[in-house]
Order: C-alpha cells, then structure tokens, then sequence
C-alpha cells in the first residue's frame, strides 16, 4: 500500500502544476495597472546584439538603443520614480516568455508582421528597419541576386530568414541559435553571408573588422513594441510615450547617439 | 497539435531522419573507438594505458556542446570545412566513446584474472585470449549500461541543433517559432525522441534477458 501511494507521488505533483500554471493568469491580467502599482515595467530587451541590446561585461547592465527607448518610456508612463526591469531574451525566446507572464513587454529588435499579430499586440513603430546582408570584405556577393546556390545564416525565430526565403529560393538557409553564434559561424566559413536587419549588422561591422553590409535593403522592418493581446491600455500609453519622445528631441538625440559612430551610414537618415 | 503534424510532417520526418543518422553513425563509430581505448587502458603496456586513460578523462570530462563547438567553428577555420552535421556526429561520437570506453573497461576488468590465466595455460596468445574468452563474457555484462549509453547519445544528438544540423531539436525550434506553438510543438518533437528511444530501451531489456 505504501509503495503504491509513492508511485502516485509524481503525478500528483504534475496535476498540481498543470493546475497552478492555468491558474496563473499573469498573462491575462492588466500589464498597466500592475506596472503602475509595482511602480515597474519588466522589458525583453536583447543581450546579443551590438546597437540595440548587449550586455556590456563590465558591469553586467544591458546598453543599446532599445534599452535607452525602454527607459524613456518606462520614465513616460509611470512617471520619475518609475524603474524599467530587464530580462534577456533572444529571438526565439522572447514570444514565449510574455505568454508566459516572464516580461510585460519585448523591446527586442521585433518587427510588426501580420502572423506576429495575431498572437501579440504592437505598438507603434518606434525604429525603421529593413534586411540587409553581412558579407566578408572579399566576397563576390553584392546584391540578394548573387546568392543563388550559396549558404545563408540566420537566426532561429527571426522572420528574417522567411524572407530571405522569398527574396532568394535558390539560396540554403541556416538557422543558428543567436546573432553571435551566426557571426561565429560566419567567420568559420559555415555560410556566405549573414542575413537580418541592418541595424544589426551594422553593429557587427563595427565589431567585427574585415565584414561589410551589402545590397541596400530588400524589407521594411519596422521595430515595435509588443504585448500581449488585449493589452490595448498599455499599447496605447506606449504610443503616448514614444510620439512624446520624438516631440521632445529625444529620439533623435539617442539615434545619434547609438548610429552616429557605424561606418558609413548616415544616421541622420534615421531621424523623426 | 494535429494541425502541426499534418502541415508540417516533411520537416518532422526529416528531422527524425537525420536524428536517426546521426545516431546510428555515431552508435557504430563510438561503439568502435570506445572498445579500442577500453582495451587500450587494460594492457599491459603503461603507454597504451596512459594514453587510454588521458584520451577518456578528457572527453568524458568535456560538455558535449564544447567539443561540437570546436569542430563546427575552430576546425573549419584552420583545418577543413566540414558542416554543422557532420561536426555534431563527430562530437558525438567521441563525448559517447569516451563514456562507452569506460563502461567496457569495467565490463573487462570484471572478468576473473584465472580466465585469462587459464587461457593463456592452454597455448592462446594474449591476443587470441582476449578475443575469444575475455570480450565476449565482457561484453555480455556490460550490455545493460551499454544500452543506457545508447539511448543517452540517442538524446544527446539534439545538440546538432546548435549547429544547424537539421535535427529533430533543430525543425522543433523552427516549429516553435514559425507556429508560436511553442507547447504543442516541442510535445511533438519530444514524443518523436521517444519514438527511437523506447523500442531501444525495450529491445536492451530483451537482450539482457536473453543473454543472462
């Protein structure tokens, strides 16, 4: 009898998360009110990647343009004292955790796109991105037309890869695990080029000497702030916020902080 | 969950190919170069057992992800090219090996040292005794941690998804990201895994009846 209750043990256990986790509508709760009341906004922001999110090994602290705009936001809505929480997450990663209550909002390099919409809700667009390709300074590759037959890295997640797809069908695409997984694997010969928006990898060229960004861009990427559906308050305060932010100068002044050191590129391009 | 399945089953019977591939590739070459150093660390020579003993300390003692790592970026860059597949069989191959080696070892050295005496007293070389009195009874006895083994590199090939070698592991990510069906998703991958893993499991179970 004893060793039959024991055996029962682990299923008990799994009912009872299973349970626990239906219970924890975190998801479904007001992000807005919560934020206001905790006097805090957990953001997914990117640690991986140069310009917009990347853990600076110094003091620990993620810094980038995505960073700085979560902040500012963060300062909009819940007013001076209000604090902006950070949690890594990567391409792949970042849909999942807020489902799951882990951040109340992805600041992460995320572009609208119409399949994303239909599981989160986006801001409006708070940086104009767009594809482009990272290629080593002695490659033939110029333009998305010479990739026929060549290998093609990407990241897990990113829609960057779906559209490569599109634009070039001849070409292998590869998916790896983060952006520096793919710049190493870049560098050790594994692909031709390395393929996501240009912001992107014009941080990598400014990291990594010897690569170029090259063929203009083929997408309109534009990076948004996403939550979860029927989040409409938040959604709205964020747009607030950012129109206030670029009203006040402030966008511009941190665009030309972050781009205004990349090899040729024209920062101002990029102002509002 | 079926919707999954029904629109996406190329990607998950190819990923379970290669899984398969690479398992069984890795099963045979392990099982090889596992017996070899096994053997090596049970001679008589203090070099041949040196070397055994340093080639699986190192390897056993190393993640798997680290020694697939190396030949996916650091072997390319100066050696040869080789793809994420291909990078991922070899880690596998000699982070199981090393285990494998170890297992065997102690499977040999359980063998009562008269069997080789006796053996030997009968006119056998060390060569001949080791092949026809002490492997086989050896074997027989590690066949059940062997079998452990082979379902651990079974499992531990979804490291081929860190380096783009098509894998279960690997169409699961893409699954989960182009879906967003991240539950449902890996619930399948995982149930493929058990697919290959639970007839191996009860096929080692048959044979360690059999043999006993």
């Amino acid at each position: 009898m004893k060793n039959k209750k024991l055996f029962l043990m682990p299923f008990l256990l799994i009912i009872l998360l299973i349970a626990g986790c239906s219970n924890g509508s975190v998801a479904e709760q007001s992000v807005l009110e919560n934020a206001k009341e905790s006097k805090t906004i957990t953001w997914g922001v990117k640690a991986d990647t140069k310009l917009f999110g990347l853990t600076d090994v110094r003091d620990g602290q993620q810094k980038g343009f995505d960073v700085d705009m979560a902040k500012l936001i963060t300062k909009k809505i819940l007013g001076k004292d209000g604090k902006a929480k950070f949690v890594t997450v990567t391409s792949q990663s970042r849909i999942p955790l807020l489902k799951n209550g882990n951040i109340d909002a992805i600041i992460a390099t995320m572009t609208n796109t119409p399949e994303r919409s239909k599981i989160v809700d986006f801001s409006n667009s708070y940086f104009d991105a767009g594809q482009s390709l990272l290629v080593p300074d002695n490659s033939p590759i110029k333009t998305t037309a010479d990739l026929k037959n060549k290998t093609v890295l990407g990241v897990v997640g990113s829609n960057s890869v779906e559209n490569i797809k599109k634009v070039a069908p001849d070409a292998k695409v590869l998916q790896l695990q983060d952006y520096a997984q793919a710049m190493s694997a870049l560098k050790s010969g594994q692909g031709d080029a390395l393929t996501t928006d240009n912001g992107i990898l014009y941080g990598m060229a400014v990291q990594n000497k010897g690569f170029k960004v090259v063929g203009g861009t083929f997408t309109k990427e534009p990076y948004s702030i996403a939550v979860n559906k029927d989040q409409r308050d938040f959604v709205k305060a964020a747009n607030k916020a950012i129109k206030e932010i670029e009203a006040s100068g402030e966008y511009n002044e941190l665009i030309k902080k972050w781009f205004g050191d990349v090899p040729k590129f024209n920062y101002k391009e990029l102002y509002r | 969950m079926i919707n999954i399945i029904s629109n996406h089953w190329e990607e998950l019977l190819n990923g379970l190919g290669w899984t398969l591939l690479s398992s069984i590739l890795a099963l045979f070459f392990s099982l090889i170069i596992g017996s070899f150093f096994a053997i090596m660390e049970v001679l008589p020579s203090k070099t041949a057992r040196v070397i055994g003993q340093i080639y699986v300390e190192i390897f056993r003692n190393i993640p798997l992800l680290v020694i697939t790592m190396f030949f996916y970026l650091v072997i390319p860059m100066y050696v040869v090219k080789i793809n994420g597949f291909t990078a991922g069989t070899i880690g596998l191959t000699i982070y199981t090996s090393a285990f494998i080696a170890e297992t065997v070892r102690s499977g040999i050295q359980s063998i009562d040292i008269g069997q080789m005496e006796g053996a030997r007293s009968t006119g056998m070389t060390y060569w001949q005794s080791m092949r026809y009195i002490i492997l086989p009874q050896a074997f027989k006895i590690v066949i059940p941690p062997l079998g452990n083994q082979f379902v651990n590199l079974v499992k531990n090939s979804s490291v081929l998804a860190f380096v783009a070698g098509f894998d279960l592991m690997y169409q699961g990510n893409m699954l989960a990201s182009t879906t967003f069906d991240t539950i449902n998703s890996y619930l399948i991958v995982g149930l493929l895994y058990l697919v290959i893993t639970l007839p191996m499991s009860y096929y080692m179970q048959h044979l360690e009846k059999k043999m006993a």
